[in-house]
């Protein structure tokens, strides 16, 4: 690339409108393909918890289409959803989606500690109620960490999408490449963890919010050891700028 | 009234978990399953509630077949507590409360205003009801687990080892606290645990199951105690079955001497010269101060506050039992046992003697 400079700014300034409409693409790209993951993964897992013998199977049946490069995947495609459309790309990304939260709802699931799942059952919940009141609620911890995961490896898996001329922010890779500038790539690849860090945030926040009773897991454990008259409630916030279970190990040595 | 009737649970590869149960469980009162593991007790209970369903023979509730009733609408009129509480993780401690009164369609307010009056009624602070489970002692979500169990006032309350997994100082409180809860409630209760000391101290009656499902002994505590049915109720009783049983003999009928009984104001003079080997010195107000013993009192004048006394130990007439009795003969030098009303004042003095007579009755007639 002889002389030319890692990054040139003004090339961020022509092409703001072309940078925007990427990210753009890129996040609907990505996100799509998770939520339509979950939706399947969550009548499937649930089926495979009732039905034990169906979840070998179809773990498997999602890991052989895990396994499958996604270049290959995208060739068989074209011919159906035509070349540089989201579909194409869309499509593996929900079977990797799938591979991921698959085993998460079903590890949520089994979560659920089976003396709660009986004292549901002796309180007088039906089957359904149990599912929805109980037993959901009690796996989205689990679940939300297999969706974390699912999240952040695609918004970056879009950017294979380039190969067959849809790929998000991995447009600027190819383009970049192509005339030997680096600037794009450099672009591409900062917005592309960026989108990543705050989808995960973003996850993380709902975690928190959805499950006041995990967060202050770690966190009020070291408040009821170290001051008796400490509330669950700044407990909670302070493990939320904390990092997850990190939280235990430094927090009783504080308290004591 | 909870009654089993030829009850047998056989799984499909064969084992018989419960053979022929037949046994009532009164209205009112605590019925205990008590036995080793793999004797059936746990699916007993659960039989009863329909979390299991027999393979032969009938459970009424009050008269009526539990199989005629469907299990979510059974299972909301019957209290069920577990041993690890059971509680729901994700929800605050008011909310766990109330979970029956809210599937019975309850609405939010009355709830959640039953589950608190219920957390106070449990001995809890209503400062937890804001808090999670985890948030929680052992012994604090056990309560919360009876309370739970509570919340709909069911006439039926089924216990499944509920405190076996605390500490025994927290479980002799928790057994404590049922029993005055019992009291308050008179429940149909249905207890199970492998702890022949808590079937004895908590029943009104007590099940002995045997491995394999068979009833062994039907009994109240002291009878299995006094009159166990064969061997194996014998060893599963286990030792000190001669003074536990005391436990369940009131010691309202041993003879009191109140002549050995001195007031502190007394001259020291006045009590040296009397042939007794043992006094009981009282304040002013009757309660005790100790054991002096006359002949070693010293040549000098005063009364008997300037004298050291010797330990005593005591216990109340009219709730006591003989083992109280017996256990404050062993607290002091002098062998005797201070009889104190409820307000700890000295009724008078029981000695060894009076005590000895009283348990060779009790020896004669477990001969008889």
């Amino acid at each position: 690339m002889g002389e030319e400079p890692l990054i040139r700014w003004e090339w961020i300034g022509n092409n703001g409108p072309l940078i925007r409409e990427l990210v753009a693409d890129n996040i609907i790209m990505a996100l799509v393909p998770v939520l339509v993951g979950l939706l399947v993964a969550l009548p499937l897992g649930l089926a495979a918890v009732r039905w034990r013998w169906l979840y070998q199977p179809t773990a498997g049946v999602v890991n052989v289409v895990y396994s499958l490069p996604s270049l290959a995947v995208f060739i068989v495609l074209l011919p159906i959803t035509g070349l540089a459309t989201r579909t194409t790309v869309m499509v593996p990304l929900a079977f990797y989606a799938l591979a991921v939260l698959l085993p998460a709802v079903v590890d949520g699931l089994d979560s659920v500690p089976e003396h709660v799942r009986q004292s549901a059952v002796a309180m007088g919940f039906t089957p359904a109620r149990r599912l929805l009141a109980v037993e959901l609620p009690i796996a989205v911890p689990v679940v939300l960490a297999g969706l974390r995961v699912a999240t952040v490896s695609s918004v970056s898996l879009v950017s294979v999408g380039a190969l067959v001329g849809r790929g998000g922010l991995g447009h600027l890779f190819t383009d970049g490449w192509q005339r030997q500038f680096p600037t794009p790539i450099v672009v591409g690849i900062v917005l592309i963890v960026l989108l990543a860090v705050i989808a995960d945030l973003l996850l993380v926040l709902i975690q928190r919010w959805l499950t006041p009773w995990s967060v202050a897991r770690t966190a009020t454990r070291r408040v009821t050891q170290g001051a008796a008259r400490a509330t669950a409630r700044p407990a909670a916030q302070s493990a939320g700028q904390l990092a997850g279970q990190s939280v235990a190990g430094p927090g009783r040595g504080d308290a004591a | 009234m909870i009654t089993f009737d030829g009850v047998t649970k056989r799984y499909p590869d064969g084992t018989v978990a419960v053979d022929e149960l037949s046994l009532e469980a009164p209205t009112g009162e605590i019925t205990v399953l008590v036995g080793p593991s793999g004797c059936g007790k746990t699916t007993s209970l659960r039989m009863i509630n329909r979390m299991i369903d027999p393979s032969a023979g009938r459970i009424l509730l009050d008269g009526a077949d539990v199989t005629t009733v469907d299990p979510p609408t059974l299972r909301r009129g019957i209290g069920y507590v577990i041993q690890q509480a059971g509680l729901f993780p994700h929800r605050k401690i008011v909310d766990n409360v109330a979970t029956v009164p809210y599937l019975l369609g309850w609405d939010r307010k009355k709830a959640r205003s039953r589950a608190m009056d219920l957390l106070e009624l449990v001995g809890l602070d209503p400062g937890l009801a804001g808090r999670y489970p985890f948030q929680l002692s052992g012994g604090q979500q056990q309560r919360v687990g009876v309370a739970r169990a509570l919340a709909a006032d069911p006439p039926v309350l089924l216990m499944d080892e509920p405190f076996s997994a605390v500490d025994p100082i927290v479980r002799a409180s928790l057994q404590d606290e049922l029993l005055r809860l019992q009291a308050e409630l008179n429940k149909t209760i249905v207890f199970v645990t492998h702890d022949i000391d808590e079937a004895v101290k908590l029943g009104d009656r007590v099940a002995v199951l045997r491995v394999g499902g068979r009833l062994a002994q039907l009994a109240a505590p002291a009878e299995l105690l006094a009159e166990p049915a064969d061997d194996f109720v014998r060893e599963f009783l286990g030792r000190d079955r001669g003074i536990r049983r005391l436990s369940f003999i009131p010691a309202d009928g041993l003879s009191l001497r109140t002549d050995l009984v001195v007031p502190v104001s007394a001259d020291v003079s006045s009590v040296r010269g009397t042939a007794e080997a043992w006094l009981a010195v009282v304040d002013a107000e009757g309660g005790p101060l100790g054991w002096i013993a006359p002949k070693d009192l010293p040549d000098s004048g005063g009364t008997l506050a300037e004298v050291p006394a010797a330990p005593y130990g005591t216990f109340v007439r009219g709730r006591d039992s003989l083992r109280a009795a017996l256990d404050a003969t062993l607290l002091s030098p002098s062998g005797n046992a201070l009889a104190v009303d409820g307000s700890g004042r000295v009724e008078g003095v029981v000695t060894r003697e009076a005590l000895g007579e009283a348990l060779t009755r009790i020896a004669e007639d477990a001969r008889g």
